[in-house]
């Protein structure tokens, strides 16, 4: 250390510079942070997904594309439908009440979380770490699941398993059910995806 | 500046030269005598001592190796699949070039883990070393990001479903973590945006933060000298010294260590050739089969799991389920209780250190188990990351965490051995079972392997000291040879 005494006055306008400088230098960082965020061609794609499901038969699911990630559309059994009341127990949230505004539209909000009873539509994307689950959509014990299994899905990631309405059973990785997006019929068999009639 | 030095006329022309250069240019001379001929290095470094050069290495390898694929690889969501497979079959020797680079990831982490290794069994994180260690525990960060980013670009399907995940992890931070993740992102799903940055990020940003830490790791030693395999200081005060000051203990680093370190070069280069020539993909793990399909945004393949390096992180992420979180409730009740009852303080810091505990409970989600909503907590995802994190971030704190009176594993306790030789058995299972797809069994393992590894630093303050302790020699054990 030296022993000239400080300059006060050198001292205030040394502390005033490199805050003024400390401030510049943040509003410089606003740009490249920015330029981070999605683009505008980015936040443009996404328009909605038409889908023709006359050719889709019972216990079979088709995957369509919407915003970059897979919509599956899964038309169930009677006996797939009947199975799922009973499996209220073993899930986390069977009542799709959590985060409903993000995950269930209001038309899905029932038991086969879907708008025609037998047509399921979800987007294959775990709610845990973003991995799409696979079918396993045949009943019985088979590796990485409970025996007494009645068809669902099957995380490969981190093994979560959600049941053939897309909700999550309980103590596994994903915290939701599977997101049910926006979508409505233009007529019995023609499926729009990302686009409801709630206007 | 310094003196002009005058050299006799009678010189030879190659002294005048070095004359006129350190003339001109005394800095390098200066820091080649610091660095090198007159960086003297203990006598009795061994085996574990191979690693640290070998680590430098590797990083000019992946640097110029890096160079060449990138006059070839293209950047972009639809060609960069298609570019890889060019530089494998279409650009002369480029399948070689590609190869050294990936079979050089895989090696630099070989190489780290065995450095770490070193420094701890043989105490070179403790003091005056801790900065060396947390420089190095920066550059093993650092190097995961690097290694994470560059796995995105040949854009197959485990590259993709890779990034996926591990992006998403961030989405897990409470409040912020949904719009984080999307930022780095750039785009609501992994895609063109992404491959662009972590492009960038991979190639530019983060080797120069690599090189620019490398070097303070590097001075920080220089500065404080290296530890040995006996832990005993040989230029401390007591340290007997030559004439010159010179420690008797040590030898210069170059000639003496550069001509051993190539020799372990020599060794090295056999067995990284072997593998770039025999087994480039290494069964799997270090080019995983899944990642020669091209990235399919549409379909998970039926088992992902990250490259071999990542899988102990990996594994501790997914022990961490509700039941674990229970388990991990009621380990802390019991430290607190164990704290509030043993240890003298006064009355309104235990109810505080109560208090706070609670508040922890909850957001643990302890009082999850009535089954109330609000009691939830956080998600146990959360705590996955926050787990998978700080097993890395822990490693930083060790030089406060070891207490034990002496540096080197040689002179601990015998069952400090097999304290230490459990852990490297525990980090090697939870390695394997990250690489396995999820099962009861295995998560259980990992549930209690996690539990073992992060008891293991958060009770060595308390175990580090136990057990009778061998007498430390003044000097380095060594004998001439």
């Amino acid at each position: 250390m030296s022993d000239t005494p400080t300059d006060a006055s050198k001292r205030t306008w040394l502390i005033a510079s490199s805050c003024a400088g400390v401030v510049g230098a943040g509003f410089a960082a606003v740009p490249f942070v920015s330029s981070f965020a999605p683009s505008e061609r980015a936040k443009a794609a996404g328009a909605p997904v038409e889908v023709d499901i006359s050719n889709l038969k019972p216990d079979e699911k088709l995957t369509v594309e919407w915003r970059g990630k897979p919509v599956w559309i899964l038309k169930r059994t009677q006996d797939q439908l009947a199975a799922l009341p009973k499996l209220d127990e073993q899930l986390a949230d069977p009542q799709s009440k959590r985060k409903p505004d993000e995950l269930t539209p209001v038309y899905a909000r029932n038991e086969h979380r879907s708008i025609k009873e037998d047509v399921l539509v979800v987007v294959g994307i775990c709610t845990h770490l973003g991995c799409s689950p696979s079918d396993r959509f045949q009943a019985g014990p088979q590796p990485s699941l409970p025996d007494d299994w009645k068809g669902g899905f099957l995380c490969p990631c981190h093994g979560s398993t959600f049941d053939l309405a897309g909700r999550v059973f309980k103590n596994k990785p994903a915290p939701d059910n599977l997101e049910v997006p926006p979508h409505m019929y233009l007529s019995d068999t023609r499926l729009v995806i990302g686009e409801d009639k709630k206007a | 500046m310094a003196e002009f030095k005058e050299i006799s006329p009678n010189a030879s022309a190659t002294e005048k030269l070095t004359n006129w250069f350190e003339n001109r240019f005394p800095t390098a001379f200066f820091e080649y005598k610091k660095h090198m001929s007159e960086y003297y290095a203990p006598k009795n470094f061994n085996f574990w001592y191979f690693f640290g050069s070998l680590a430098m290495l590797v990083l000019v390898i992946q640097i110029v190796t890096g160079i060449f694929l990138v006059m070839h690889y293209k950047p972009d969501a639809a060609k960069a699949f298609e570019s890889v497979e060019y530089i494998m079959r279409d650009v002369p020797w480029g399948w070689l070039v590609r190869y050294m680079h990936s079979t050089g990831a895989s090696a630099f982490f070989i190489v780290v883990y065995l450095h770490m290794y070193r420094g701890l069994i043989y105490g070179s994180f403790r003091k005056p070393r801790e900065l060396v260690w947390i420089f190095g525990c920066a550059i093993f960060l650092v190097l995961m990001a690097e290694a994470f980013m560059g796995y995105l670009l040949p854009w197959g399907q485990m590259s993709y479903w890779g990034a996926q995940v591990i992006i998403n992890l961030f989405s897990a931070i409470p409040f912020v973590g949904p719009d984080l993740s999307i930022l780095i992102r750039g785009d609501y799903v992994v895609g063109d945006a992404t491959l662009n940055r972590f492009f960038s990020f991979h190639v530019i940003a983060v080797p120069l933060v690599l090189l620019g830490l490398v070097v303070a790791h590097l001075l920080a030693l220089h500065d404080v000298g290296s530890n040995n395999p006996d832990g005993v200081e040989i230029k401390g005060p007591k340290a007997p010294k030559d004439a010159a000051g010179h420690p008797l203990d040590g030898i210069p680093f170059h000639p003496y260590y550069t001509i051993h370190d190539i020799f372990g070069v020599g060794v090295f280069l056999m067995v990284f050739t072997a593998i770039i020539f025999f087994a480039p993909e290494f069964g799997g793990y270090f080019l995983e089969y899944n990642n020669f399909i091209p990235a399919d945004p549409l379909k998970t393949p039926a088992h992902i799991a990250p490259v071999w390096y990542f899988t102990p992180y990996y594994s501790m992420l997914r022990a961490i389920t509700t039941q674990m979180m229970y388990a991990l409730s009621l380990i802390l009740v019991v430290a607190v209780a164990w704290t509030i009852l043993k240890v003298r303080m006064p009355g309104f810091i235990k109810a505080a250190l109560a208090g706070v505990t609670f508040v922890v409970l909850w957001t643990f989600g302890a009082f999850g188990i009535t089954g109330i909503d609000l009691l939830q907590g956080i998600d146990p995802k959360f705590w996955g990351v926050v787990v998978m994190g700080g097993a890395v971030i822990i490693l930083f704190f060790l030089p406060w965490l070891d207490h034990s009176p002496v540096k080197s594993i040689r002179y601990r306790p015998s069952w400090h051995k097999w304290v230490y030789a459990v852990f490297v058995v525990v980090f090697v299972v939870l390695a394997y079972l990250g690489t396995q797809p999820p099962s009861p069994t295995g998560q259980l393992v990992s549930q209690v392997g996690t539990l073992f590894y992060f008891g293991f630093f958060l009770l060595m303050p308390w175990w580090s000291r136990l057990g009778e302790f061998k007498p430390v020699p003044d000097r380095i054990t060594f004998a001439a040879h």
